[in-house]
């Protein structure tokens, strides 16, 4: 398959404590009050050489706990990582065979929305309370494909039709605030579909919403998909939306991709002990009545990366050379795809529980 | 259905304020030192005839009667005559407010021409010239009495550089300056709050949205978030269109305007009370209709409140 999308060795830190500069522009003027002035010890460290591949019409889920670097990955792609407090260090993101990490701002812009769309977690709050929901699929297809109002306005009705929300002129002259969670972020994807992007980044979209809608919202997705063609990088913390919606996944722990495969393949034969223990605490209905598992320790503070392999301190497997040396990535595929990996480990017999 | 009963429910709110107002003026200015009837008399009067002026003006009654008397012919729009020129207290009033109005109406305009931009401009510059430019002008605003600013603008630029009139009225070159006396410090508040709103909006989520959508900064900035950081914006001009009536009394004095302030002023040192009182209930029903206004237009602009 042609590949789409291809992250190398993307290294972000976070300046915490840092000054605003008194004349920026861009995306620079919208942080915090003045703190104090930035120290070295202040930095976090929130993706430590990502490697991504994306192919061209493909769903890969990018999954991994709160604060493991998800939507840094996401925010680094669509070119709205804020410029300070973050910084990227190094590493390079083509975007069909282009270096988007080159380009300037208004090059970039150019790209979002258009080639590159994005939805959110929380469509009630993504939306513009002041704007009719029209307006704001209009403005992006007037903007991105220079379409005359009337045509845009006939665009936007037949998007409201294929993300389902009915209603159509009534919708659209009316406010976010009278739709439902769900026709929100029915909206949400009518907007960011409206350009035929050919990537669509989701950052957990069925997060905030019940569990009947989050299916509709995922059967939508793929269904858009096919008709479309577009790549999707699903970004979850949820392994049973992950397993419903994904072709690939990858694992993100502490900044990092620890495990990258195909779905049936990571589901069945997980080999980062990191993956074994968040497939182990995924809820099922089988398991009724016996208490959850949960993976002891959360995920480390981007400012306080544990060295050598950053799970070693919550590895049932942890050996002492883990805690020295970070581990290589290898390739473990056995044909049926590739299966990267980032564990000295893999194999290691599982201690009795 | 909806709207009626929400215009009915401010109907009711206004009246009962205006009640409460007009009961806590109609008994202050009858505690405070002072008899109507003295000023009348003069100095060199005997008793019998203050007590026969007392009888005329009706004083001589209990406060009660003379309470419930007034209230009754103000529920029926009767303000009563003044008691020093004898003329009806509510056509010596609607003499005076337009001048008064247009005094307020054109500090309001000033305030917000100075302090939305320049306020939207700090938010956006955060730190930058504009930014302190705007800070600068709204601590002093605040710091600065609007009459002594008044003086201040009267001595440099109608005496020393004679741009304006010194004082008197006849068209909008007489109230340039007591407008700006009067709007700086509406402006200084303004400002901060449109500073204020414009950053909280431009943190909000949907604004990351918009630029997730490839929109420009421009449209990000001016039609996203400014839409919204205005709605505060405008509540509070309403209110302070309604404080800056009461302001214009004092800035009328500084620059002799024959406003409502300077009718309101004389009526006080003579104890004219059907005119205070008049005058105060007159303020009172044009504050609550201007706030009433205020809700109906940020109720136009805010959809998320709007009545059907």
């Amino acid at each position: 398959m042609e590949e789409l999308l291809r992250i190398t060795d993307l290294d972000v830190t976070f300046q915490r404590a840092y000054r605003t500069p008194r004349s920026s522009a861009g995306l620079q003027e919208e942080q915090g009050p003045i703190r104090s002035r930035p120290s070295p010890a202040g930095a976090a460290h929130a993706l430590r050489g990502i490697d991504l591949t994306l192919a061209s019409g493909e769903v890969q889920a990018l999954v991994g706990e709160s604060g493991s670097g998800k939507t840094v990955t996401a925010t680094c792609i669509m070119g709205l990582l804020p410029v300070p407090p973050g910084r990227i260090n190094r590493g390079s993101i083509l975007f069909q065979g282009g270096e988007l990490l080159a380009l300037s701002e208004a090059e970039r812009r150019r790209i979002r929305g258009r080639r590159i769309a994005m939805i959110f977690q929380e469509p009630g709050k993504c939306l513009n309370p002041a704007l009719r929901n029209g307006e704001q699929i209009v403005e992006m297809l007037v903007l991105h494909l220079g379409l005359e109002r009337p045509e845009a306005e006939r665009r936007a009705l037949e998007l409201l039709e294929r993300v389902g929300l009915p209603g159509g002129r009534r919708v659209l002259r009316g406010y976010p605030h009278e739709l439902s969670g769900g026709m929100k972020q029915r909206l949400m994807i009518a907007m960011a579909v409206s350009c035929s992007p050919k990537l669509l980044i989701a950052d957990e979209p069925t997060t905030a919403l019940d569990v009947t809608l989050q299916k509709q919202i995922l059967k939508l997705l793929l269904g858009l998909r096919q008709a479309t063609g577009m790549a999707v990088l699903f970004i979850s913390h949820d392994l049973g939306v992950v397993h419903e919606i994904a072709e690939r996944v990858s694992v993100i722990y502490a900044g990092r991709i620890v495990e990258a495969a195909g779905k049936r393949e990571l589901f069945e034969r997980p080999l980062h002990p990191y993956t074994r223990l968040l497939l182990a605490s995924i809820p099922e209905a089988g398991k009724r009545g016996r208490p959850l598992r949960a993976i002891p320790g959360s995920v480390p503070d981007a400012e306080h990366v544990p060295a050598g392999c950053s799970f070693h301190p919550r590895c049932p497997l942890a050996e002492s050379i883990c805690r020295e040396e970070p581990p290589d990535r290898r390739e473990y595929g056995d044909g049926s795809g590739p299966h990267a990996a980032e564990c000295r480990l893999v194999g290691k017999q599982w201690p009795p529980s | 259905m909806e709207t009626l009963n929400f215009a009915l429910r401010r109907i009711a709110r206004l009246l009962l304020t205006v009640l409460l107002i007009a009961t806590i003026i109609f008994f202050v200015i009858r505690v405070i030192p002072g008899d109507p009837a003295l000023v009348i008399a003069g100095v060199d009067s005997s008793d019998a005839d203050i007590a026969a002026i007392r009888a005329r003006i009706g004083t001589d009654r209990p406060l009660a009667v003379q309470y419930a008397d007034w209230l009754w012919k103000v529920a029926r729009f009767d303000f009563g005559r003044s008691l020093i020129s004898d003329q009806p207290v509510l056509s010596l009033i609607l003499e005076r407010f337009p001048l008064t109005l247009s005094l307020s109406l054109l500090g309001l305009l000033f305030s917000i021409v100075l302090a939305v931009p320049l306020g939207v401009l700090s938010a956006v510059r955060r730190w930058s010239g504009w930014d302190f430019l705007g800070l600068g002008i709204s601590q002093v605003g605040m710091a600065v009495p609007s009459f002594w600013l008044g003086i201040l603008l009267l001595l440099g630029l109608a005496v020393r550089v004679p741009l304006f009139p010194l004082f008197g009225s006849g068209g909008l070159r007489h109230l340039v300056l007591p407008a700006v006396s009067l709007g700086l410090a509406q402006a200084a508040i303004q400002l901060r709050l449109t500073r204020a709103s414009m950053i909280e909006e431009l943190a909000k989520e949907y604004v990351l949205t918009a630029r997730a959508k490839g929109l420009t900064e421009r449209m990000v900035k001016y039609k996203h978030a400014l839409k919204n950081a205005l709605l505060p914006v405008i509540t509070i001009a309403g209110i302070q269109l309604g404080y800056m009536l009461g302001g214009a009394i004092i800035i009328e004095q500084v620059f002799s305007l024959p406003g409502l302030g300077r009718l309101f002023l004389f009526g006080i040192y003579q104890r004219d009370f059907p005119l205070i009182q008049g005058g105060v209930v007159f303020v009172a029903v044009v504050f609550s209709l201007i706030n009433f206004a205020v809700d109906l237009l940020y109720a136009v602009l805010n959809p998320k409140i709007r009545v059907r």
